[in-house]
C-alpha cells in the first residue's frame, strides 16, 4: 500500500515541515509495505525535488505552477495524485493548507481524516492513530472506518530523518485546468523574516520585559545564532514595538516548535494558548513566581537584557563544538 | 442574501479536561458548554456586517448538530443577533456526519455565504467546514481573518503559511474562519437575551449518514516536569542541557 504525502514549498525551497512529513511518511510506508510518493505544487527545480529522497520519497510528482491557492483546484491535483499512486494513506500536514485542502480529499476520496495527529499509528488497516484533542490537553484515538486514510501531521511531531535515499522525479499532468479556481488572489504579503515563525524549529521571543523595541537586536542576534524565527506576546505588538505578524497567543498564532524561548513574558493563559505545545520552553523572567515558570521546562530568574549577551556567548561557543 | 453560520456547542475552554467510562468519553459532569471561540467570532462578524445595511445581508441564520442540551448554546446565539436557529437532531457523529447533516440543510435552504470556525475547540478537527464546502461543490477560503464586502464581490484576507493573501471570490462560498475576523466576541445584552426566547428555532431530524472515523478512547498527556531552574551566572549549564539533553540546538 503505498503512501501519498503532500510536500509544501516556500520561493521554491521544501519547507522543514515538508521533510517531516516525508521521514514520517517513509516510517508509515514501512508499516503498509509501500512506497511514498511525494506530490509538490509550484515552480520547485529538479535538484530541489530530488532532496526529498533523502528523506524517503521514492517517486517525487512534480504538477508545477497550478497559480495561487484554490482549495478546489489543489483539492483536484492531490487527489489525481492519490488516483495516480493508489495511496491508501495520504498524508498533510497540519497548517493553514492542510487543513484546507485535507477536509475537501475526505469527501472526494471518500476517506475518513484523522487530523493534527501526533504519532506514527499503531496499525493500518483499520488505521488507529492518536491526535491531539482539546487544543493539546488530551489526545484521542481515533479509528479510521474507510479503506483510504487521510492524515494531517501535527507540527514538530516527529523527527526529519535522513535515509540517504534516491527519488526519481515526475512530471505530473493532474488534468486539473488551473484557471477553474473561484478565488482571485488581490495581494500577496509575504512574512519578511527569514524564517518562518509556523515553519521554524526553534522561536525567540520577547515581552513587555524586554522594555523597547530598540532592545529586540539583541533578540534578533540570538535568533540569527540559532536559526531561529521571532515572536512575540500581545502588548508588543500593540505597542508597535514588533509586527502583528509575530504575535503569538489566543489572539495570534498558534506555533508548536521544538524550543520556544521567552524573554521577559509573564505567560499568561492567553499567551501561553499559543505556545503550550512547544515541545520545551525556556523562560527568562526577573520575577520568580510569574506563571511562565509552570508552563517552562528549564528557567533563569534574572534580567533579560543582562542574560542575554552571556545567553547569545554559550550558545554560540556550543554550536562552535 | 442570507448568511449561516455552523455553530459548535464546545465545553467552556477553561474546563479542566476528564474522561469517563474507561477513557472513553468525555466526563461533561458539571461542565459550562459554550458556543465554540471562532464560531462566536465568525457569528460576531455576521452581525457587523449585516447592521451595515449597505451590504446585502437579509438573514442570519445560525445551525448546530446534535441533541437537545445544545439549544442553549443555540439561544446565545440568537441573543447575540441571528435572526433564526435551526438544530439538526442527532447525537453527534464525525466531523463527516456533523458536515452531511449541514449540507442537507444547505441544499433546501438559500444561503450565499455560509461560516465556519476554522476549528472547534474540543475535537479540533478543522474539518466541518472543508468537507461540508466539498460536499456542496462550493468554493471555500480557509484561514480567514477579515470578510467585507465591495462591487458585488466579497474581499477576503486568509493567512497563508508564511504570510497573507487578499482575495476576491463571488458567493455563494464557504467562509472558514480564524481569529481576527472580528476583534472581539460580541456579549449579549439583556434585551438580545429577552428577543432570543422568542426567535424561531427549528429543528430538523438527521439524515442517515455513516461516520468515517470513530474515536476509541481518550488520554491525558503526561503531567510535566517541574521547570529546571538556573542561576543567571550559570547559562552554560542551560545550554549545555537544551544541546544534550533536549536536544534542540
Ligand atoms: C481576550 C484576550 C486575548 C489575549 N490574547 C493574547 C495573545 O494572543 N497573546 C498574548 O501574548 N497576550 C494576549 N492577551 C494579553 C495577556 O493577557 C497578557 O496581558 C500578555 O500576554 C502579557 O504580555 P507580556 O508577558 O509581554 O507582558 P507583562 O504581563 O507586562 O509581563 C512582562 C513580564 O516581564 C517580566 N520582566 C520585566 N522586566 C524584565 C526584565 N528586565 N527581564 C526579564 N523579565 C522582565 C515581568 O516580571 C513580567 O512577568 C490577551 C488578553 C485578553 C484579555
Amino acid at each position: 500500500m503505498s503512501v501519498l504525502v503532500y510536500t509544501e514549498n516556500w520561493d521554491g525551497k521544501f519547507k522543514n515541515s515538508s521533510y517531516e512529513l516525508v521521514s514520517y511518511a517513509n516510517k508509515v510506508a514501512e508499516m503498509t509495505g509501500g512506497s511514498v510518493t511525494a506530490l509538490s505544487i509550484g515552480n520547485v527545480g529538479d535538484d530541489e525535488l530530488s532532496t526529498l529522497g533523502n528523506y524517503g520519497a521514492s517517486t517525487v510528482l512534480s504538477a508545477g505552477d497550478a497559480g495561487s491557492f484554490d482549495n478546489q483546484v489543489y483539492t483536484g491535483i492531490i487527489s489525481a495524485a492519490a488516483e495516480k499512486s493508489g495511496a491508501k494513506v495520504i498524508i498533510l500536514s497540519d497548517n493553514n493548507a492542510g487543513k484546507a485542502l485535507a477536509p475537501r480529499l475526505s469527501v472526494r476520496l471518500k476517506a475518513g481524516l484523522a487530523s493534527g495527529v501526533t504519532s506514527v499509528p499503531e496499525a493500518i488497516s483499520p488505521l488507529l492513530v492518536n491526535k491531539k484533542v482539546f487544543s493539546g490537553k488530551a489526545f484521542a484515538k481515533v479509528k479510521v472506518l474507510s479503506d483510504t486514510a487521510i492524515l494531517t501531521l501535527a507540527q514538530n511531531s516527529y523527527e526529519i530523518v535522513e535515509t540517504g535515499g534516491n527519488a526519481s522525479v515526475e512530471a505530473f499532468d493532474s488534468g486539473v485546468d488551473s484557471s477553474t479556481g473561484k478565488t482571485i488572489v488581490k495581494d500577496v504579503q509575504k512574512q519578511t523574516g527569514k524564517i518562518l515563525l509556523s515553519d521554524a524549529e526553534v522561536v525567540v521571543s520577547g515581552g513587555r520585559g524586554m522594555k523597547s523595541g530598540d532592545n529586540w537586536q539583541t533578540l534578533e542576534e540570538l535568533a540569527d545564532v540559532l536559526g531561529a524565527a521571532m515572536a512575540c506576546s500581545r502588548p508588543v505588538s500593540d505597542e508597535g514595538w514588533r509586527s502583528h505578524d509575530e504575535h503569538t497567543g489566543q489572539t495570534g498564532k498558534i506555533i508548536a516548535p521544538n524550543l520556544y524561548l521567552a524573554f521577559g513574558i509573564s505567560g499568561a493563559i492567553q499567551h501561553l494558548a499559543g505556545v503550550s505545545s512547544s515541545k520545551y520552553i525556556v523562560a527568562v523572567n526577573t520575577d520568580k513566581d510569574a506563571p511562565i515558570f509552570e508552563a517552562a521546562d528549564y528557567g533563569i530568574v534574572g534580567d533579560a537584557l543582562q542574560v542575554l549577551p552571556e545567553f547569545i556567548n554559550e550558545i554560540k561557543a556550543a554550536k562552535a563544538q | 442574501m442570507n448568511v449561516l453560520v455552523c455553530i459548535s456547542n464546545v465545553p467552556d475552554t477553561t474546563t479542566k479536561v476528564r474522561f469517563s467510562g474507561d477513557n472513553t468519553s468525555f466526563d461533561s459532569n458539571g461542565v459550562q458548554w459554550i458556543i465554540n471561540p471562532w464560531d462566536e467570532l465568525a457569528l460576531t462578524r455576521a452581525m457587523e456586517l449585516k447592521e451595515d445595511t449597505s451590504n446585502p445581508i437579509a438573514k442570519v441564520t445560525v445551525i448546530t448538530v446534535g441533541a437537545a442540551a445544545a439549544e442553549p448554546t443555540l439561544r446565545k446565539a440568537l441573543a447575540i443577533g441571528a435572526d433564526d436557529a435551526i438544530r439538526v437532531d442527532a447525537e453527534t457523529g464525525d466531523a463527516f456526519y456533523v458536515a452531511s447533516q449541514i449540507a442537507e440543510v444547505v441544499k433546501n435552504g438559500d444561503f450565499g455565504i455560509i461560516l465556519n470556525g476554522i476549528e472547534s475547540s474540543d475535537y479540533n478537527g478543522s474539518a466541518v467546514g472543508g468537507m461540508l464546502s466539498e460536499l456542496l461543490d462550493l468554493p471555500s477560503v480557509s484561514a480567514v481573518s477579515s470578510m467585507n464586502f465591495a462591487n458585488g464581490e466579497v474581499l477576503i484576507n486568509r493567512d497563508i503559511d508564511g504570510g497573507r493573501e487578499e482575495l476576491s471570490i463571488s458567493t455563494p462560498f464557504i467562509c472558514i474562519v480564524q481569529k481576527g475576523i472580528a476583534k472581539e466576541p460580541r456579549i449579549a445584552a439583556m434585551r438580545g437575551i429577552m428577543m432570543a426566547r422568542k426567535k424561531p428555532l427549528q429543528v430538523e431530524s438527521a439524515v442517515d449518514v455513516a461516520s468515517l472515523t470513530e474515536t476509541l478512547e481518550f488520554a491525558l498527556p503526561t503531567p510535566k516536569e517541574p521547570c529546571k531552574m538556573f542561576e543567571a551566572d550559570n547559562i552554560k549549564e542551560l545550554v549545555n542541557l537544551l544541546q544534550n539533553e533536549a536536544k534542540v540546538i
